[in-house]
């Protein structure tokens, strides 16, 4: 007989990588199916070309790279990256322009730092900010929801819309964005902001048929089920509790402390917590654990630090969501977190910055 | 208003220009002689492989501008490090000096002659012996330079391998031969 | 505030970061009784199983030894001693694969058993009448080291002056499988208890912890009721949670308390010891058994019986297994100590140890052998993990960069390898293997630094040393030089005349020294040409080998006279380095091999001397072109061959020795080897202005007959293989250095 040598432990009992990448888009889906439900099949067409892209810039960045492909597409990370773009784009944006994101989220923002585990920023949140600096028209193309849309578009006419910015009867997407009052749509955050640069209040702004349900049609439910997902993999114990909670808790506190001083021109906090990307950002975009910190103090920080920045660039800023820009700084500022937020080793004393 | 500008620019020029000087002489970090930080970073084996009797003269060399790729003992780490302190680029060893086997001297003893030829050219005193005696070698203190093995007009002192012990095992799994037996 | 002592007199628990919960696979094994082993054939006792040195071997091949007769000596307070198991023979003393993760081998007592099972005489001691270091040095000659894994020499750790507040006997075994120590205290638990006093005797601790862990319900019932009465005694039931058996973390689940870093329990007042050392302290003492046998769980599905069993120190892993009913897989994995930080052996004959404490053949369903390698995703699984709050990913990445500043600043070495960040990461990085050999670079590392500080120490003595030599010699000399100019002074008070003298004198010596050595060179080139015609002829042939040595004889006696005249005028020099230094500096050597010497001893003088001449003659050549080069040579190696014989005959002829001087032998040998390199030399210069000449072979053919003449001139030498030896390796090497050429 011969005998295996192998180095301790000889026994492992954890979710593999695949599977926790597997997890993360598993509780994707209940939002996914909500806002393909909400925006239309756009949604789907953008995830199916995300995720081939993805899969086919990462075959061959490591073919290039000389490495094996098959145990690295296993892994699912690419998917995630591909998922979470995809989810972030306007549903009928046209095609290039997730295939775009996602090549540039693969290939440079990934594999050229290094490959999955290597990359300082964020993939997805990359590649979204590329998109929104580069075709800020396309990127905040939102349609109105479903429900407040003049003309409701099949599964095919969504892959007319990607493909052609038309539906297959020649419908113009600028003719779809107009909602049933006629006026072009943009998302309840754009809308308020923009509402409250023309001098209007918040309250005023609340009247239009956009905000039915106080926070926006239909994205409470997205959020909703964002949160749903989220609340699964911390059940699941693929993500921590710390970064979300610190996130949401932070966003929540300033805004509130803004909103008491002055409901007229602040969002309230529920607003801030369940508009844009507010849930998903936090359970599935700052928690990605390569780009964030790594202590277990620092990932707290790291999340008040999501927090505030969102809120600044949400109140202050000029664009209209600030997650992706809030969380590459806050990428940018993990390793001096990292850093100094060391945990004290087993019989030493605590760590002083630098000696 | 073009007068202005320049003047005022060049104004603040010569001021910082000043203040720059004056923080450079002020805040002078004196840092040890360049000599003693490449000496430091020698491995002391004094083997003269480089061509200078000693690690310090090699030390003084390189600080004058000799290759720092002249060190085998050092390996790949010592060059690295000195490309770092003289601020040039890394350059690979010298010639075929890679193998990074440890050695030390061992003296047949029943060959030796007692002719201390070894002992003048040890540059650590690690062969012991004296005229007529025969001489041994204190493997703790041995460098394996191999600056023994010329002399020695018996050729009795071979360069052998360092036995790995367990203590100083390095966990190469690989290298585990693993026995077949019979199946029963 | 509450004093630690009265914290653990309420029951108090703390708790320790990370740590994980893998399966504890236990529950059939710890209701079983503890089997015994039949004796194996052959026990493999290694002469060290602990930390420190391995004591000095007292048996050899052939030796009869009894039960507990100890085999090796501890000579040293590092050192403990093996003892026989059984009584048998000693078949060897030899290297057998260790149970060590290197598997490197190492010395080993090989005893075959005859079955008896004879005990040595014991003389048991009544500890409450024994001083400490009685006690102490029972303990250690008896062999005990911890037996926990670590295998620290008991006594050492014992023979401490602080005070002890608390002793903490550690029962909790949290690696799956194991349960040794809990089948011990199930089965001995008032014995665990006498020990457990007598170290008290030793320490005298204010308070006894002993800490189970709460899955072992029948091992906490058994020493609460051996226990019982005893005051201040604490059975503690500790969570199950691997790594809670370790000590540090031990001490900090049971206390709150952290040992600090590079420091020991004792420092915090405690001393912690395993059940089984303590266990073992009592037969020591009560019945003087010294470390013989211990508790090995055998575990794993590819075995019918597993069980705990008691067997002998020495009992290759394969007589366990196959006593368990071990059907193997292949490839089957067989695992020395538990599934997180045993290791795996090579082959089954690796003994048991005082350390041992589970040999585990796990099926590939049961422990599946680890996936591929995978990215680290920074998922931190693994510093949650971790009960060293260490940041496991980080060290990972230093270790990969091999960055040892920054591995040391993130307290590499307070990694403990529990394998807990290894259990839970989810790429499968055998991340405590990367620690392992970044530990063990590291050390290497600092070895090497402290072997380059030493050296420099050495060189820079040694340096030191030359110089003043040099001063001394030089004040000598220049003393001499006053002293001799003092007395030239008195007979003649004119200096100008003294140089003048001087300069006569030189100019005398001078052209008779270029007259000798002129007359030697044309005696020399007249000589390598008979000697050229010879081995063109039959370079094979022994016979005519005799002819250009006589020749040589002649030479060099000629050689000799005519050095030995200017040695003579030389001496008249008041600095005579200043004329000839090259030839002067054998000019002492010279005269020493033609005076007549009657030390066998001087041998060995000439041939140094003759070597030194050989030297000098090649270097002197070499300033010559193209043939006359090779023709130089030879003339030097007959000669410095005949140099060494005349001064190895006298020495025989005073000694009246028909059989020649042994260290005749080492000078033929250096002798060969002069002459080789000088050909080795001679020939590839030679080569390059007569391409057509076939010099390696003649060369070759020169030496072989060199050899053969020798080997016939000492036909009695036992030392002539050496010789050959020498010749052949001389060839060997010369041919290699010519061929490329």
């Amino acid at each position: 007989m011969s005998f295996r040598i192998a180095s301790s432990p000889h026994q492992h009992n954890q979710k593999t990588t695949s599977q926790l990448m597997l997890w993360v888009v598993i509780a994707a889906l209940p939002a996914i199916a909500v806002q393909s439900y909400l925006f239309g099949y756009g949604v789907l067409v953008q995830l199916l070309l995300a995720i081939v892209t993805a899969w086919a810039s990462e075959a061959l960045v490591l073919m290039l790279r000389d490495k094996t492909i098959l145990p690295r597409l296993k892994d699912h990370s690419a998917l995630v990256t591909a998922v979470l773009l995809a989810v972030s784009i306007p549903a009928y944006a046209p095609w290039w322009l997730v295939v775009i994101g996602t090549a540039f989220a693969i290939i440079m923002v990934k594999q050229l730092y290094g490959g999955l585990g290597f990359n300082l920023f964020n993939p997805a949140m990359a590649a979204y900010v590329l998109l929104l600096i580069a075709f800020p028209v396309q990127m905040t193309q939102w349609l109105p929801p479903t429900a407040l849309q003049q003309h409701a578009l099949g599964p095919l006419d969504a892959v007319c819309a990607v493909m052609s910015q038309a539906s297959c009867q020649g419908i113009s997407l600028e003719q779809l964005r107009q909602g049933v009052d006629g006026m072009t749509m943009a998302t309840p955050l754009d809308t308020a902001r923009t509402d409250l640069m023309m001098g209007l209040t918040l309250p005023e702004s609340y009247e239009k048929p956009l905000f039915q349900g106080g926070v926006g049609v239909g994205w409470f439910w997205l959020n909703l089920a964002w949160l749903a997902g989220g609340l699964l993999l911390l059940q699941q114990g693929v993500i921590q509790w710390r970064i979300p909670v610190s996130v949401l808790g932070s966003l929540a506190l300033c805004s509130l402390i803004a909103w008491s001083v002055n409901p007229d021109t602040n969002f309230s906090p529920l607003f801030q917590l369940f508009s844009g990307a507010s849930m998903l950002a936090a359970f599935f975009i700052a928690t990605d654990p390569v780009s964030a910190s790594t202590t277990a103090r620092g990932r707290i920080y790291y999340g008040v630090l999501i927090g505030v920045l969102v809120f600044v660039i949400r109140s202050f800023g000029g664009y209209p969501d600030a997650f992706a820009f809030a969380v590459l700084l806050a990428n940018m500022a993990v390793p001096l977190i990292d850093y100094y937020t060391r945990p004290r080793t087993y019989g030493h004393k605590a760590v002083k910055g630098r000696q | 208003m073009m007068t202005t500008a320049l003047a005022v620019l060049g104004v603040l020029a010569l001021l910082f220009g000043a203040i720059l000087g004056y923080a450079a002489i002020r805040f002078r970090v004196e840092s040890d002689p360049l000599v003693e930080q490449i000496d430091d970073i020698l491995p002391q084996t004094q083997c003269g492989q480089c061509g200078y009797p000693g690690c310090r003269p090699y030390a003084e060399a390189i600080a004058n501008g000799d290759d720092i790729n002249k060190c085998p003992p050092g390996g790949e780490a010592t060059v690295r490090k000195l490309a770092d302190l003289m601020g040039v680029e890394p350059k690979p060893l010298h010639e075929d000096a890679q193998n990074a086997v440890k050695k030390v001297a061992f003296i047949r003893e029943d060959e030796c002659i007692g002719c201390t030829k070894c002992i003048q050219a040890c540059p650590v005193d690690a062969i012991l012996g004296a005229t007529r005696q025969m001489h041994t070698v204190i493997v703790d203190e041995c460098t394996g330079c191999d600056l023994c093995v010329e002399p020695c007009p018996v050729d009795c002192i071979d360069m052998i391998p360092l036995i790995e012990t367990a203590e100083r095992w390095k966990w190469d799994l690989q290298a585990i031969p693993v026995r077949m037996v019979e199946a029963d | 505030m509450q004093s630690l002592l009265e914290q653990v007199a309420a029951e108090q628990l703390w708790r320790f970061p990370g740590g994980v919960h893998p399966p504890t696979r236990k529950a059939e094994l710890s209701k079983k009784p503890i089997a015994s082993l039949p004796l194996p054939d052959k026990l493999y006792i290694p002469l060290r199983q602990h930390i420190g040195v391995a004591g000095h071997c007292l048996v050899q091949k052939g030796d009869h030894v009894m039960k507990g007769q100890p085999l090796t000596m501890a000579d040293n307070s590092m050192s403990v001693p093996v003892h026989a198991p059984t009584s048998g023979l000693i078949l060897a003393v030899t290297e057998h694969t260790s149970p060590h993760p290197s598997a490197l081998p190492e010395p080993c007592i090989v005893l075959e058993p005859d079955g008896l099972d004879e005990w040595r005489e014991r003389a048991p001691l009544h500890y409450s009448q024994c001083s400490t270091e009685q006690l102490l040095e029972r303990i250690q000659q008896s062999g005990i080291a911890g037996m926990g894994g670590a295998g620290f020499p008991t006594h050492l750790k014992s023979a401490v002056q602080q005070q002890v507040e608390l002793l903490i006997i550690n029962g909790v075994e949290c690696e799956p499988y194991i349960s040794a120590d809990d089948a011990l205290m199930q089965e001995q638990a008032d014995t665990i208890v006498q020990g457990i006093e007598i170290l008290c005797h030793i320490l005298e601790p204010k308070a006894v912890l002993i800490a189970i862990e709460d899955d072992k319900p029948a091992a906490i019932s058994a020493m609460q009721s051996a226990c019982h009465g005893r005051q201040p005694w604490f059975i503690r039931s500790v969570p199950t949670k691997y790594p809670s058996g370790g000590e540090k973390q031990l001490i900090q689940l049971l206390t709150g308390q952290e040992v600090p870093a590079g420091r020991r329990p004792i420092d915090i007042g405690m001393m912690m010891f395993n059940v089984g050392t303590s266990f073992a302290v009592a037969q020591a003492v009560l019945h003087d058994i010294p470390l013989v046998s211990r508790i090995v769980t055998v575990a794993g599905d590819t075995l019918q019986h597993p069980q705990n069993v008691l067997a002998p120190i020495g009992t290759p892993v394969s007589d366990l297994l196959h006593f368990c009913g071990f059907q193997p897989e292949r490839p089957q994995r067989v695992i020395m100590g538990g599934p997180m930080m045993g290791f795996t052996l090579p082959d089954l004959s690796v003994p048991v140890i005082k350390t041992t404490n589970c040999i585990l053949a796990p099926t590939q369903q049961e422990l599946p052998a680890a996936g591929e390698e995978m990215d680290c995703i920074r998922c931190t699984a693994c510093a949650e993990a971790c009960p060293a709050s260490l940041l496991p990913q980080q060290l990972l990445w230093f270790s990969k960069a091999k960055d040892t500043e920054k591995l040391d600043e993130y307290n590499l070495f307070d990694c403990i390898e529990c394998g807990a960040c290894a259990y839970v990461c989810p790429s499968e990085i055998p991340l405590v293997q990367y620690y392992r050999v970044a530990k063990a670079e590291i050390r290497e590392q600092q070895r090497e630094a402290l072997k380059a500080e030493q050296a420099k120490a050495r060189f820079e003595a040694r340096q030191a040393r030359l110089e003043a030599e040099k001063l001394e010699r030089q004040r000598r000399n220049e003393q001499l030089a006053v002293e001799r100019a003092a007395k030239q002074s008195a007979n003649a008070p004119d200096a100008v005349a003294a140089a003048l003298a001087r300069v006569k004198s030189q100019q005398q010596q001078t052209p008779a020294d270029l007259e000798a050595i002129k007359a030697e060179r044309e005696r020399k080139k007249q000589l390598a040409r008979e000697r050229q015609a010879e081995k063109t002829e039959a370079p094979a042939n022994a016979a005519s080998a005799t002819d250009p040595r006589q020749a040589a004889i002649a030479a060099a006696l000629a050689r000799a006279k005519a050095k030995k005249q200017a040695a003579a005028s030389d001496s008249e020099q008041v600095h005579p380095q200043q004329n000839q230094p090259e030839q002067t500096a054998t000019k002492p050597a010279e005269t020493a091999a033609a005076s007549e010497a009657s030390d066998p001893r001087q041998a060995a003088i000439a041939a140094a001397l003759a070597r030194a001449k050989a030297k000098k003659q090649a270097a002197a050549s070499a300033s010559d072109t193209g043939q006359t080069e090779q023709e130089q040579a030879k003339p030097a190696e007959t000669e410095a061959e005949q140099a060494t014989q005349t001064a190895a005959e006298p020495a025989d002829t005073v000694k009246a020795e028909p059989a020649p001087d042994p260290r005749k032998a080492a000078i033929a040998a250096a002798i060969a080897r002069a002459k080789a390199k000088k050909q080795a030399e001679a020939t590839p210069a030679s080569e390059k202005t007569g391409p057509e000449e076939a010099k390696p072979e003649q060369a070759d053919a020169a030496s072989a007959s060199a050899a053969q003449t020798e080997a016939t001139e000492q036909p009695s030498d036992p030392r002539k293989a050496a010789i050959a030896a020498a010749i052949a390796r001389a060839k060997a090497k010369k041919l290699k250095e010519t061929e490329p050429k």
